[in-house]
């Protein structure tokens, strides 16, 4: 399926972490540990608790499509998303898919990594078939 | 202290102009400082406080924020605020200036704004490429491709799976709003359009239509807040805001629903500080960056339920001297004017217009006293401010 090439992130070294867990096919996102919670997007402090009190960890990859657009104006079209995951917190992505009209909310969906522009790998998502 | 009776706006102006390709950002901002002080019968000499958001010139350089502005409007200030959420902004200057007037900072504070994204060919879907990279979200966003026509699309969609709202149901927002353009000289679409219409216009991002989106155009418009005793003295209906809130929404860490704007926090209060309900508003300034916007602050504010919108909307139900809540009886950013992509200035203007019995007679609301002015200053599906006033007219 051909599919919009993202942008490549400008990141902070404050989410190197994540950067070089996508780039080995892993989505790595963190967990307050004052409320046990998993958050998005990731930064040093917990932004329940305020405090540097975080751990990374391994996401499932799974999710269901909260909301999303198609952009049938651009070249190619692309679908912009809301996944929310597993773990509770909902990402911004792309949904990657080989016809955008089959698309539904509530779906089940899963991550894979592509390549942004400069070759640094980002998290999409694309539909669990079945 | 309150805002009631604290200061009264006394001048309101808009710039006739939607296409100012031979008029600088500078001359905009004099343009609508000189008329709304006019419309106040006050000159430059009497303003003592400036308010301006990022859309003056010069904001993008570091350090310049209203230097230049106050500079050359020739304003001699004892106060100034640069309060910035994008098209919401005004709404917040003028709280902030009632609160500045109440301390004794100033008698006679003047907010601009203005815009020419027109002229300068501005493009909403390559906006995305100037987004800034500073932002500790932004790695984990613009790689996907975010500008505002898909991120208010995901709105609609998820309004659309909830509640069953339909393309025909948003649509008729968009044509309550063309039915007030048609009386407006200087509204950018005058024309009147049907659901079908809408419905025909091309596809921008799923499921939002052209028609579903404001307009993009040049200009401004400027207000002008006194002290009571400088109120008392002008020739001019007393208006005076009765209620205000304003907060900050944001994805918080990724737990959200997109269907709640901030709108839900800020009408809350707003009405609690001005004792009034919903059903007492007689006209209603809202936010119509697209039909979207107005469909989720009207449930958001308590309009109606939540899923209710649609139905709300439909025949006619924001049209003038036809439905149950008269909306941007001056056509609103989806036919008149979004000067400078930022509709909040605009929105108190229009309530203005209502307040004094200055509208269009076809849109005039009868004896119009109360009306709510809402922005959301942002993006409605992601981070956005959100300001909520409530003004009223005295006697």
């Amino acid at each position: 399926m051909s599919h919009r090439i993202p942008t490549s992130p400008q990141p902070w070294s404050e989410t190197q972490t994540f950067w070089q867990a996508a780039n080995e096919d892993k989505l790595m996102i963190q967990r307050c540990l004052d409320t046990g919670k998993a958050f998005f997007y990731p930064r040093e402090h917990s932004p329940f608790s305020g405090r540097n009190h975080c751990e990374w960890f391994e996401a499932s990859g799974k999710g269901v499509l909260y909301s999303y657009s198609v952009m049938t104006r651009a070249t190619p079209a692309y679908c912009i998303a809301y996944v929310e995951l597993e773990e509770g917190p909902i990402i911004l992505t792309n949904l990657v898919a080989d016809d955008f009209n089959q698309i539904k909310i509530g779906q089940s969906v899963t991550v894979v990594f592509i390549a942004s522009e400069n070759g640094q790998k980002v998290p999409v998502f694309t539909p669990v078939s079945g | 202290m309150g805002l009631k009776g604290q200061a009264y706006v006394v001048g309101a102006y808009e710039h006739p102009t939607r296409h100012a390709v031979d008029r600088s950002l500078g001359q905009l901002h004099a343009d609508v400082a000189l008329g709304a002080l006019q419309d106040a019968g006050l000159t430059v000499d009497d303003v003592d406080g400036y308010f301006c958001a990022g859309d003056v010139p010069g904001w993008e350089s570091p350090g310049v924020g209203p230097l230049s502005v106050v500079e050359y409007l020739g304003l001699k200030l004892r106060h100034f605020d640069t309060s910035e959420t994008w098209g919401s902004s005004y709404i917040n200057h003028v709280e902030h200036a009632v609160q500045a007037i109440q301390a004794g900072k100033c008698r006679v504070a003047l907010i601009t704004q203005a815009g020419r994204p027109r002229a300068e060919k501005f493009s909403p879907v390559e906006s995305h490429l100037k987004q800034t990279q500073s932002t500790a979200e932004s790695p984990f966003e613009l790689p996907y491709g975010p500008v505002v026509t898909n991120m208010y699309g995901m709105c609609a969609a998820r309004h659309m799976y909830e509640y069953g709202t339909t393309s025909e149901q948003l649509a008729w927002i968009k044509v309550a709003a063309s039915h007030h353009a048609q009386h407006n000289p200087n509204a950018m679409l005058p024309k009147v359009v049907t659901v079908e219409e809408v419905i025909a216009s091309p596809i921008v991002s799923t499921p939002l239509h052209r028609l579903d989106c404001c307009v993009i155009s040049d200009g401004g418009g400027a207000l002008v807040i006194a002290h009571p005793d400088v109120a008392r003295q002008l020739k001019r209906p007393l208006i005076r805001p009765i209620g205000s809130g304003f907060t900050v929404k944001h994805l918080n860490g990724g737990y959200f629903n997109i269907l709640e704007s901030g709108a839900v926090q800020t009408g809350k209060e707003a009405f609690a500080e001005a004792g009034v309900t919903p059903q007492d508003i007689q006209y209603a300034s809202l936010y119509d960056s697209f039909t979207i916007t107005v469909l989720i602050q009207l449930e958001n504010l308590g309009f109606c339920e939540p899923g209710q919108g649609g139905r709300f909307v439909t025949d006619g139900g924001l049209i003038s001297g036809v439905g149950r809540l008269p909306f941007n009886t001056d056509g609103g950013g989806l036919c008149n004017n979004h000067p400078g992509n930022r509709g909040g200035m605009t929105k108190l203007i229009e309530a203005m217009r209502q307040l004094r019995g200055e509208a269009h007679p076809a849109v005039q609301v009868d004896n119009c006293t109360l009306a709510l002015v809402h922005g959301t200053g942002g993006q409605l599906g992601a981070r956005h401010g959100s300001a909520t006033l409530i003004l009223e007219r005295e006697g």
